[in-house]
């Protein structure tokens, strides 16, 4: 590993001169702290460190809202950290707004960034009015299903190729013994679920109309027919699943207690460190098959505006290190996320990695991450929403409806 | 000691105390002033300063940082349109009553119990002390999984024969709170009890030997007489516990993540995701600002009480 | 259980100085009945804590398959050294150790100068009070409900202004104005029950603010001062929030590392490490309820009742 370490760092530093006298300690903040995030963050460090002079001081905080609050609180002390990780959205515009961050424009132009950043939507976070004022690392997709093969094969059902179908056969399950939909009842867990369910239904191209133009007349036309499927849903969950984790909620899956759950990619690594195999113990669906889809969560780091000249190229430095695709290789296939860039080597990756690459080279295929066009306020609402409509049988389709409605109209 | 028995125990030494106020004030005392600063500075510099910038940034539409762009009452009218807040205020209500009520009867029956001499009071006084010592993040998993309906005491419960055996509470929203009230009484309630049990500590030998005299029964002299004379442990725990009760955040986070659905949702949590991930500090503040309006006119209103009672006693 | 107390009521009161309940002579249903209850609670209590121990001496395939009250089938001590010693915490992996002596530096600073502070605030509030003394108190009171969040933002500012934001003095200040409120309001309470007799003695005698508080005050207030040491030590060995935000990098907390290593979103969870690593953060605080339970006892014994 440290052979290539070195190759890669030979490359970067002829590729940038550099020729900046004083090394500086770049100070991170991220919330990578379970193992697949530690071996991953962990490339970039070495990767960084190995570039010559400069180091990379880790500040570990869990809990992506605790990390980003310490940034920003952080900068607001005038004490802001080298770089710090966020998710793409618009948690930080008044980051820029603010000149408070590092301008990355004059980089991003000389490597291209622009031009082999994809898909579009994941530069977009970074890249406001022209300029660049971030680097976005991996993309995460919420948009799987995740079924256990011998759950459906106990009850002699064929695997859905989509959410519809899925529904129809989940009776059998149930009689099979088998829990038909894994759930955790956390707010985030089941907002992100419907989420994904409203894409399936909706498509990419509705979804966008309803979430980016804020199109009130398709909201109230389309959005009753996913709270009533959403509410089809629960019934086929167990009583246990209020307040359960995610992973724990995985792991019915992997010991085929339960037939399905919908979760990100990260549940990949559950299955992996349980020794199961993709296509052969589990299943990973992007539903519907006919007409799959991912979407562009992720994550990107700041570099905010520091007065010591040293720091500053050494965090220009970092930047150039985070999107160069053999530290991209390394990174995603630790992360267990896909690159942000088409010429990587994943060939390490497995099936299930590989089948979400070939739906994202497809820019059709791309759901944006809601989080680009809708305020994290905006979001947290739709959170409360679904999960209360979720938790809460008295809540009629036509309330969840009209809420869902005026939360969108007032969207900011 | 002849002064201690003289002034009767704590509650009368309370109340000349009280007394005696009026004409001490008058004997103003620099030395007092300076050594006090650290209070004059955090409660003028830090709560004053904040709680007016506070309610002045809750009228602004600020983000992120926080502005003057004055919008009027529009975060108010928000919030309380938004459901989730309106569960949070019904939840922290009865969230309190219950865990504070509970914290004092159990706290003080601990404490008594504790009074007996009884063998290993260390030990025992460490057994209801060491929850409060537990980081609630992972003990609120813990009892996550002891209410679990399928790993935890309902199961245990259920494989020892009773199979009818129902305790599951954090899975319906209907009794997911008091799920969290238990846990909450788990954590606090020993130092309560600790509290009680220095005020216990501190009542006058000489109140039971009178108590003994006049053959009162044991629980009578610890309900009718010794009770009311802990009135500053007794206060101290109680405002101990509503501090507690306001500020609940870690607790629900950890057990329940104010599920199922908005279920146990409390105001605090409201106001801290508002300030930091949800990037909206005019809606946070405006909630916060509604948390202090209770505590405020609590305040006040003892203020006025005072102010009216030194009034008629200088008029005499 | 009435004439059974009664009867050993007169032997109780002639020790002023300890429990005041009757005198375990004989075992009798009423005595029965008071460990009864106590054992009962203790169990409740340490219910939790019996989960905790024995899942973090599974290993993670035998957590999987539930039986949360079983006593381990394999034992193993890996998820112990593991959460001290090697467990990641970000790019780190050192486990907890390393924010260990941060955590004791800060409330070695803390607990004291806290605690001192809200003992001569509690002791002025209660001898000498002075024009507008009742009202800042008041404003203290009134801080003790305010979200910690909310302050924050100016606090921030203000520290960074002096120079203190992010250093070790400057958490030392934070959790001197956040434990104030409580603390202060607990020596207020405590010093007013005190007979004032003994303050009006000590003025005869010439004493004045200082004299007064060191030589009267100061020993008196060891039983109250052993609760306030309880809640300061818990509340800053414990603390999450102002650790990260104002010690500064250097001196970050140990409960970082827990919470690195507790939580996680999307990443796996070993929840056996997790329990070890929490019940070895809490083994500070467990310490120290432990020595000053005791002191607890004697610092009546000492003061508090005999003057």
């Amino acid at each position: 590993m440290n052979k290539l370490v070195s190759v890669v760092a030979v490359m970067a530093a002829a590729f940038l001169g550099s020729t900046s006298a004083r090394a500086a300690d770049v100070e991170v903040i991220h919330w990578w702290t379970s193992g697949g995030e530690q071996a991953a963050v962990s490339v970039f460090a070495r990767e960084f460190d190995a570039l010559g002079g400069d180091k990379w001081v880790d500040t570990a905080i869990a809990g992506g809202e605790n990390a980003r609050s310490a940034t920003l609180q952080r900068i607001l002390g005038g004490d802001p950290p080298g770089a710090a990780q966020f998710n793409p959205g618009r948690q930080y515009e008044e980051l820029i707004a603010g000149g408070l961050l590092l301008d990355l424009t004059d980089l991003a132009t000389k490597e291209n960034w622009a031009g082999f950043i994809r898909p579009a939507s994941i530069s977009e976070a970074c890249l406001v009015d022209g300029k660049w004022w971030c680097v976005p690392v991996n993309i995460h997709s919420w948009n799987w299903a995740w079924a256990s093969i011998p759950a459906f094969e106990k009850a002699g059902v064929a695997l859905p190729t989509s959410f519809d179908e899925f529904l129809t056969s989940a009776p059998k399950l149930k009689e099979a013994g088998v829990i038909p939909f894994a759930i955790g009842g956390e707010s985030w867990q089941i907002s992100g679920a419907f989420g994904v369910l409203q894409t399936s239904m909706l498509g990419v191209e509705k979804r966008a109309k309803i979430m980016k133009d804020k199109d009130i007349e398709l909201a109230k036309a389309e959005m009753p027919a996913v709270f009533t499927k959403w509410r089809e849903f629960k019934q086929y969950s167990d009583e246990g699943s209020a307040n359960r984790n995610w992973n724990d909620t995985t792991n019915l899956v992997v010991t085929d207690q339960a037939a399905l759950q919908i979760m990100g990619d990260w549940a990949r690594g559950e299955f992996g460190v349980a020794g199961e195999k993709p296509g052969v113990d589990y299943a990973c669906l992007a539903l519907p098959a006919a007409a799959p889809t991912v979407t562009t969560g992720g994550d990107i780091f700041l570099f905010p505006k520091q007065s010591d000249p040293a720091v500053e190229a050494a965090q220009l430095k970092m930047a150039s290190m985070m999107v160069n695709p053999q530290v991209q290789a390394l990174f995603n296939n630790a992360k267990g996320s896909m690159p942000i860039r088409d010429d990587v080597d994943m060939s390490l990756a497995d099936d299930c990695m590989k089948r979400g690459l070939e739906i994202i080279g497809n820019d059709a295929n791309v759901a944006v991450d809601a989080g680009r066009w809708l305020s994290n306020d905006t979001t947290g609402q739709m959170n409360d929403l679904a999960a209360q409509f979720w938790a809460d049988d008295s809540m009629t389709v036509d309330d969840a409806v009209a809420k869902y409605v005026e939360i969108l109209q007032n969207a900011d | 000691m002849t002064q201690v028995a003289q002034s009767g125990g704590s509650a009368a030494g309370l109340a000349s105390a009280v007394a005696v106020k009026p004409r001490m004030r008058r004997r103003f005392n620099y030395q007092s002033v300076i050594g006090t600063m650290p209070m004059i500075a955090t409660a003028v510099g830090v709560f004053i300063i904040c709680i007016i910038f506070s309610i002045i940034w809750s009228f602004t539409n600020s983000k992120l940082f926080p502005n003057f762009n004055f919008i009027g009452l529009d975060q108010y009218v928000r919030l309380w349109r938004t459901d989730r807040w309106i569960i949070s205020v019904q939840n922290v209500f009865v969230f309190g009553i219950l865990s504070i009520g509970l914290g004092m009867v159990v706290g003080y029956l601990l404490a008594v119990f504790m009074d007996q001499r009884i063998k290993g009071e260390d030990l025992f006084r460490s057994i209801f002390l060491y929850p409060f010592a537990m980081s609630l993040v992972v003990t609120g998993l813990v009892w996550q999984w002891m209410f679990d309906p399928n790993l935890g005491i309902q199961e245990a419960v259920r494989q020892l024969g009773w199979t009818g055996f129902e305790f599951a509470p954090l899975v319906k929203s209907e009794t997911a709170l008091y799920g969290v009230v238990l846990g909450g009484l788990w954590n606090g309630v020993g130092v309560t009890m600790a509290i009680m049990l220095a005020g216990l500590r501190g009542v006058d030998a000489e109140i039971w030997k009178a108590a003994k005299i006049d053959g009162i029964p044991t629980w009578k002299t610890y309900l009718f007489i010794v009770l009311p004379m802990m009135r500053g442990a007794i206060a101290t725990s109680f405002i101990l516990q509503c501090t507690g009760v306001v500020r609940v955040f870690d607790i629900v986070i950890a057990m329940t993540q104010g599920g199922p659905g908005v279920s146990t949702q409390m105001p605090a949590i409201y106001v801290i995701q508002h300030i930091t991930d949800r990037v909206n500090v005019g809606q946070g503040m405006a909630a916060a600002t509604m948390m202090l309006v209770p505590v405020m006119a609590l305040i006040g209103l003892q203020y006025f009480l005072q102010w009216r009672s030194n009034r008629k006693a200088g008029r005499a | 259980m009435t004439s059974e107390a009664l009867s050993s009521r007169a032997t109780g009161a002639v020790a002023a100085t300890g429990p005041s309940g009757p005198k375990p002579n004989k075992l009798t249903l009423s005595r029965v009945g008071v460990y009864a209850f106590l054992i009962l609670a203790a169990l409740f209590f340490l219910m939790p804590l019996w989960v905790m121990v024995v899942t973090s001496l599974k290993g993670m395939p035998e957590i999987r398959q539930g039986h949360l009250f079983n006593w381990p089938s394999m034992l193993t001590f890996e998820p112990w050294l593991k959460a001290w010693d090697t467990a990641c915490t970000g790019r780190d992996c050192n486990g907890l150790k390393p924010g260990f002596w941060n955590s004791v530096k800060i409330t070695a600073l803390s607990v004291p100068v806290s605690i001192v502070i809200a003992m001569i605030n509690g002791y002025a509030l209660s001898f000498w009070r002075y024009k507008g003394s009742e009202f800042l108190f008041g404003v203290l009171v009134f801080g003790a409900f305010v979200p910690y969040q909310v302050v924050i933002y100016p606090l921030i500012i203000g520290l960074s202004k002096v120079g203190l934001f992010a250093t070790l003095p400057g958490i030392v200040v934070v959790h001197t104005i956040f434990g104030m409120p409580i603390l202060t309001l607990l020596y207020r309470n405590f010093f007013t029950s005190l007979p004032v007799e003994l303050f009006k003695a000590a003025r005869v005698d010439g004493a004045g603010f200082w004299g007064i508080f060191f030589r009267i005050m100061l020993p008196m207030s060891v039983p109250i001062t052993v609760v306030a040491v309880i809640l300061q030590t818990t509340g800053i060995w414990n603390d999450f929030l102002f650790g990260t935000v104002f010690a500064g990098r250097e001196n970050m907390p140990m409960t970082v590392q827990l919470n690195n290593i507790v939580t996680t979103t999307t990443g796996i969870r070993e929840y056996n490490v997790n329990m070890a690593a929490t019940i070895l953060t809490a083994a500070v605080p467990l310490v120290v309820y432990f020595v000053s339970g005791k002191w607890f006892v004697r610092g009546i014994a000492a003061g508090a009742v005999k003057g």
